[in-house]
C-alpha cells in the first residue's frame, strides 16, 4: 500500500473537500464536514480496500493521514503488499 | 388475595432462549428461572453456555444445546432435543456499524443470515412441528433501529430487525388459530459486548447514552423484564405487538 492511494481512497469518502488540499499532513479531524459518519465510512474502507479492522480509536489516536495510514499499514496480514 | 398472587408468574413453562451464552439471552434465561420457568438454553460458546446453565440450578427443568442456528445441521439438531415449549426467546444476533454505500449483498448476508433466517427457521419448525405448545408465546428481540429509529450506519442492520419485525406480525396473525403468540422488543442500545467491540468508542457511547431521555442505555434485564411479561399470562390477550423498551430514545 501507498501513501498516494490512501489519500485517494480517502479523499472519496469527502464530499466538500477539495481533494487538492489533502495530503499526509491533513488533521482530518480538523476538517468542516467530519462526522462520525465519515468515520465510519473510513473504518468501512480500509475494511474494503486494505482488508484491516481499525477501530474508533484508531481515527481518534491518529491526527494526520499519515498517522491513520501508518496505523492501517502496522495492522496489515504479514504477506500484504 | 394471598402473597402468592402474581400474574407475571412463568410457574409450569418450558422456555426456551437463543442466544443465551451472554448479554440479552443470559439474562432472559436467569430471570426465567427465577419466574419459575424451566429452561433450555441455546448458544454457540459451549463455556460460556455451560457458565449460564449453572446458574438455572433452580429451575424445575434445565437443559443446554450448543448451536450455531445458521448452521442447518446444528439447527436441525435444536429442534430435534426441544421439549414441549410454552415459550420462547429468540435473542441470537449480531450487529455492524456501516455506512450504506459499504452495505455489499455478502454484508447483508451476513447479517441477515443471523438476524433474519436463523431465527425464522427456528420459529418456523417450532411451530410445523408441534414444539410450541397450545398458547405458547414467542418473543423476537428485534430493535428500534429500521422501525422506529434510522440513525446513520445502521441500514444493514435496521432492514434485518424491521424483516423480522414484520415476519413476527405475520406469525402472529397466522398462528392465533393455535392461539400461539408472537411479539417482538424493540429495545435501544442495551450495554452488552456487542456495543463494546471498538468501531464506536467508549467515549463515544457515553456520549450517546446522553441522548436517552432516561439518562442511560438499557440494561440486559430492561429487556428481560419485557419478555417475561409477553411469556406469562399476564398478556395473554397480546400479540403481534413490538414492545418499544428504549429509554426513552424514539419519542
Amino acid at each position: 500500500m501507498n501513501i498516494q492511494e490512501f489519500i485517494e481512497n480517502f479523499a472519496a469518502q469527502l464530499d466538500e473537500t477539495d481533494e487538492a488540499l489533502i495530503t499526509p499532513e491533513t488533521q482530518f479531524k480538523q476538517l468542516d464536514e467530519w462526522s462520525s459518519l465519515t468515520a465510519l465510512s473510513i473504518i468501512a474502507m480500509v475494511d474494503d480496500e486494505y482488508d484491516v479492522i481499525v477501530k474508533g480509536n484508531d481515527i481518534i489516536n491518529s491526527d494526520t493521514i499519515q498517522d491513520l495510514f501508518d496505523a492501517v499499514k502496522s495492522k496489515r496480514k504479514p504477506g500484504a503488499d | 388475595m394471598g402473597n402468592d398472587y402474581n400474574p407475571f408468574s412463568l410457574e409450569g413453562k418450558n422456555i426456551l432462549v437463543t442466544g443465551a451464552s451472554s448479554g440479552i439471552g443470559e439474562a432472559v434465561a436467569i430471570k426465567c428461572a427465577l419466574m419459575g420457568a424451566g429452561v433450555a438454553v441455546t448458544g454457540r460458546n459451549v463455556e460460556r453456555l455451560k457458565a449460564v446453565y449453572d446458574q438455572l440450578e433452580d429451575a424445575p427443568f434445565r437443559a443446554q444445546i450448543t448451536a450455531d442456528l445458521t448452521v442447518a445441521e446444528d439447527l436441525e439438531r435444536l429442534v430435534a432435543a426441544l421439549p414441549p415449549l410454552d415459550g420462547a426467546v429468540l435473542c441470537a444476533g449480531n450487529s455492524t456499524t456501516l455506512p450504506l454505500q459499504f452495505g455489499s449483498r455478502e454484508k447483508f448476508d451476513d447479517m441477515f443470515n443471523v438476524n433474519f433466517f436463523a431465527p425464522v427457521e427456528l420459529l418456523r419448525l417450532m411451530y410445523k412441528k408441534k414444539i410450541l405448545n397450545k398458547g405458547a408465546s414467542v418473543v423476537l428481540i428485534a430493535s428500534i433501529g429500521g422501525t422506529h429509529s434510522f440513525m446513520p450506519g445502521n441500514g444493514v442492520y435496521g432492514a434485518s430487525k424491521a424483516s423480522l419485525n414484520a415476519v413476527m406480525k405475520y406469525a402472529a396473525r397466522e398462528f392465533a388459530s393455535r392461539r400461539v403468540r408472537v411479539n417482538s422488543i424493540c429495545p435501544g442500545m442495551v450495554d452488552t459486548p456487542l456495543i463494546h467491540r471498538g468501531t464506536i468508542t467508549e467515549e463515544q457511547l457515553v456520549e450517546d447514552a446522553k441522548r436517552y431521555p432516561l439518562g442511560r442505555y438499557g440494561r440486559p434485564e430492561d429487556v428481560a423484564y419485557g419478555a417475561i411479561y409477553l411469556l406469562s399470562d399476564a398478556s395473554s390477550w397480546l400479540t403481534g405487538h413490538d414492545l418499544v423498551i428504549d429509554g426513552g430514545f424514539s419519542i
